[in-house]
């Protein structure tokens, strides 16, 4: 029993911090798919953590704090809209540069206003995203088995959690069921073929980035309003590069995204679990070879242990049409 | 005459400099094919691209069924009824082919609705027109063809009466040529409109019933196929240019320093471009091969010059075999004596963003006379520029200065300068004057005449015929990647525009 009350401990933080993975490598994988590449979705995680943190904090709402995440989160994917598709600048640098950008600047704003160095204040329970007990957990945690994997595992996490995973089959469902799904995932192979069909190129790309946008903005308000009570500087912490690495290792499809996810969640979770308690056969790590432990795995993964992964064909190549 | 299906008054459009269509009219009659002729480069692509909206003209008014629209966008030109297939094909390639034919007319927001709609229809024309495709195919992984036939369903599933195609042959074999011809005669049959725009004369006489031609952006002639022959056709298409005169001696050919045998290339479309081909080139002569673009030229020097693996086939330098079917080195084919200027300037022959003096070297940089230790050796390569830059009067005399920033000709005369001066014994030329203004031009030809008389042998590659018979002492044709003939210089130009038409001689072209 020891080893199952250990298992759930692990499996519930894998799902907690797999949450905002999911939500960012789904935002990559629609902006992907449609041929613009994004770096900067740690940046607009972080953008749209601070937003929930502050509208949160002042309207004492936490959906108005997402709101915020998701307003501020879709501007910056504009901003990079803008620079890639209108101006064909090169996608990498518009996405480093809005990492650099909201980096620095949310530092600045948040002391300005709130001047308690790098936060936004402790938000109240009415502030946050409250944990959702399902029907009937507390009677079916005697079941065997079972039981405690429906009370413990299923049912305790807050709202977003269940968002992120709902949104997995959704993004399928919109990639290959609807007319957005094709049309947007033509636009990320040859761009040509969707311009002769007689639809816009771009206008396609920007609702792309639109979609990027709100799920950013979504991981961001999980952060800032769910993980945590508030936003912390740099609280991304490179999970916006962990979930570049995911939709990659997954070769831009929406359920392998989620697995991929569910994996570097788990490591995370591990390394936590573990960074001070000595290991059988090895001993005592150090913390700081746990906390790598995703790192490392993701160099070893990409380095070839996915086969080749084929990028969407378009991608990253700004639409010229005259010659 | 019939109703018009389009008409086409004073169309204009230009690239920046290139004038790629000069007020272009054209009247195309119902439920005809009518055929649009002339040379690469000729407009013909701009001007069907304008008409299916994919580029505005500049000037110009079209009718379809005698109406005026505007053609603002390719959505406006199917809903006018007009379909197109592109030379390059417009599929997503790892779409199936269902997909792709509904990409742009799913129906609903929700796919299902349609697919099924879009199975049927697609049954129903299958049974139409003998175009049986399976629908759940990935694009990829059919044979050009059968893609091929995935383009023209997606027009006829958009309900279009007037289907554009744009060289549709070109990749194709000669079977399914064939099958598609039939496929247009059907469509014909049905009360369609086509326009089929080619360089293939074999291809006009055979199926259309009208011919427009077209050269250097301009309509010269519209013809009933019927009253036309192939003679008249490769006349108004070549053209009669102003002769280029060049002052030229006797050659005297001396041994043999190039020689190919069986050379066979493949693109990376499996496509056979060069097929089986093989001739010799001596000291002290130039061969020039003619033959309309795209037929196989390109690759052949390619193939020489060793940027682009054969398939099969011997090819001797000097009398030392080069290892053109496997790991043909360009740089170690220069050491050998062998200096190639490449067809494409821009991106095969220059780096546009260098300096003149650090392209002057490109290629040429392992050279010991221009390194200094570890470094180049800059102050060595831009005296060398320079002296390049006064033989070959290359304007402005700067050469800091960034190669994009030259004109064509200087550019060209830059390329040149690099190959000539390092004395080579066979020179292999790529379109020598392309883009080249006419007084470089005929600099260019005089350097030319001149490598020969020192003795060099040079094989010139152009799609410009007239220069190909100022310069060459013997002419090669080549067609759909054979040699089909060697003539002389002063073989007439309906003869020669006859064997690159593909058209093998008089008897084939009465049929």
């Amino acid at each position: 029993m020891d080893y199952f009350q250990l298992f759930l401990e692990l499996a519930q933080s894998t799902v907690r911090l797999s949450t905002p993975l999911i939500l960012a490598a789904l935002a990559g994988l629609f902006t992907e798919r449609a041929g613009v590449f994004d770096i900067g979705l740690e940046g607009k995680m972080l953008g749209g953590a601070f937003a929930a943190g502050c509208v949160a904090f002042v309207a004492q709402s936490a959906m108005a704090g997402l709101l915020a995440a998701v307003v501020v989160s879709v501007l910056l994917s504009l901003v990079h809209g803008f620079a890639s598709i209108t101006q064909r600048g090169n996608q990498i640098v518009s996405g480093v540069a809005i990492n650099f950008i909201v980096a620095g600047s949310t530092v600045i704003l948040g002391e300005a206003w709130f001047r308690q160095g790098g936060r936004t204040p402790a938000l109240a329970e009415g502030a946050r995203f409250q944990v959702i007990q399902l029907p009937f957990a507390e009677e079916l945690r005697g079941v065997p088995l079972l039981g405690p994997i429906y009370a413990d595992l299923i049912s305790g996490h807050q709202a977003l959690t269940y968002l992120a995973f709902l949104m997995v089959p959704a993004s399928w469902w919109i990639l290959y069921r609807t007319r957005f799904g094709l049309r947007l995932r033509a636009v990320g192979e040859n761009p040509g073929a969707v311009d002769t069909a007689g639809i816009s190129v771009i206008w396609m790309r920007y609702r792309a980035v639109i979609c990027c946008g709100i799920l950013c903005g979504i991981a961001g308000a999980y952060l800032s309003l769910a993980a945590n009570a508030g936003w912390t500087k740099g609280m991304t912490a490179g999970k916006g590069y962990i979930a570049l690495a995911a939709l990659i290792f997954a070769k831009w499809k929406p359920v392998p995204v989620m697995f991929a996810c569910l994996l570097f969640g788990f490591l995370d979770a591990f390394a936590i679990r573990y960074q001070s308690t000595p290991l059988p056969l090895i001993g005592k790590v150090p913390v700081q070879l746990m906390q790598a432990l995703p790192y490392i795995l993701t160099v070893i993964l990409l380095a070839g242990f996915i086969g080749k992964a084929i990028p969407p064909r378009a991608g990253g190549v700004p639409y010229v049409k005259e010659r | 005459m019939g109703e018009l299906a389009i008409e086409l008054k004073g169309i204009d459009k230009s690239f920046g400099l290139v004038h790629a269509n000069k007020d272009i009219n054209l009247k195309v009659r119902k439920g005809t094919i009518h055929g649009i002729i002339g040379e690469n480069g000729a407009g013909k692509s701009t001007l069907m691209s304008i008409l299916y909206g994919f580029y505005q003209a500049d000037r110009g008014e079209i009718l379809v069924d005698g109406r005026a629209i505007d053609i603002r966008d390719p959505n406006t030109a199917i809903t006018a009824g007009i379909g197109m297939v592109h030379q390059h094909f417009m599929l997503v390639e790892n779409f199936t082919v269902l997909e792709n034919v509904m990409l742009g007319a799913e129906e609903s927001w929700i796919l299902n609705a349609g697919i099924s709609k879009a199975r049927a229809e697609l049954k129903r024309l299958e049974r139409e027109y003998a175009l049986d495709v399976n629908p759940d195919a990935v694009i990829e992984e059919l044979p050009v063809g059968l893609q091929q036939r995935v383009e023209i369903l997606k027009a006829l599933y958009r309900k279009a009466d007037i289907l554009i195609l744009d060289e549709p042959t070109g990749v194709l074999t000669p079977a399914e040529a064939d099958h598609l011809f039939r496929i247009l005669e059907q469509l014909k049959a049905q009360g369609k409109t086509i326009i089929l725009i080619t360089h293939k004369l074999r291809e006009i006489m055979a199926i259309t019933d009208e011919v427009s031609v077209m050269r250097r952006g301009e309509m010269v002639a519209t013809r009933e196929t019927a009253k036309t022959s192939v003679e008249e056709l490769a006349e108004l298409m070549v053209g009669r240019r102003v002769l280029l005169r060049v002052e030229k001696g006797e050659a005297h050919p001396g041994d043999v320093k190039l020689s190919v045998k069986n050379l066979t290339v493949r693109d990376s479309r499996g496509v056979t471009m060069v097929d089986d081909v093989s001739f010799e080139l001596r000291a002290g002569e130039i061969v020039g091969i003619a033959g309309v673009a795209g037929n196989g030229q390109s690759e052949l020097l390619e193939a020489i010059s060793g940027i682009r693996r054969a398939v099969s086939g011997n090819v001797h330098l000097g009398g030392e075999a080069i290892d053109v079917t496997g790991h043909a080195d360009p740089a170690e084919l220069r050491r050998r004596g062998l200096a190639h200027v490449p067809e494409d300037r821009h991106h095969v022959g220059l780096v546009l963003k260098f300096e003149e003096s650090e392209n002057a070297i490109l290629g040429y940089h392992d050279d010991p006379k221009y390194r200094k230790g570890f470094v180049l050796d800059i102050d060595a390569i831009r005296a060398d520029a320079e002296a390049n830059i006064q033989k070959y009067d290359i304007r402005p005399p700067n050469a800091r200065l960034k190669t994009a920033n030259f004109s064509g000709g200087n550019q060209q005369k830059i390329v040149l300068a690099r190959e000539m001066e390092r004395d080579p014994d066979v020179l292999i030329i790529g379109q020598p004057t392309r883009g080249v203004d006419v007084g470089a031009i005929e600099f260019i030809h005089k350097r030319i005449i001149e490598m020969r008389d020192q003795g060099k042998a040079v094989l010139l590659v152009s799609v410009e015929l007239d220069e190909i018979r100022a310069l060459s002492d013997r002419i090669l044709v080549m067609f759909a990647g054979r040699v089909v003939g060697e003539r002389k210089p002063d073989a007439s130009e309906g003869d020669l525009g006859l064997l690159m038409a593909g058209v093998e001689g008089p008897k084939e072209a009465a049929e």
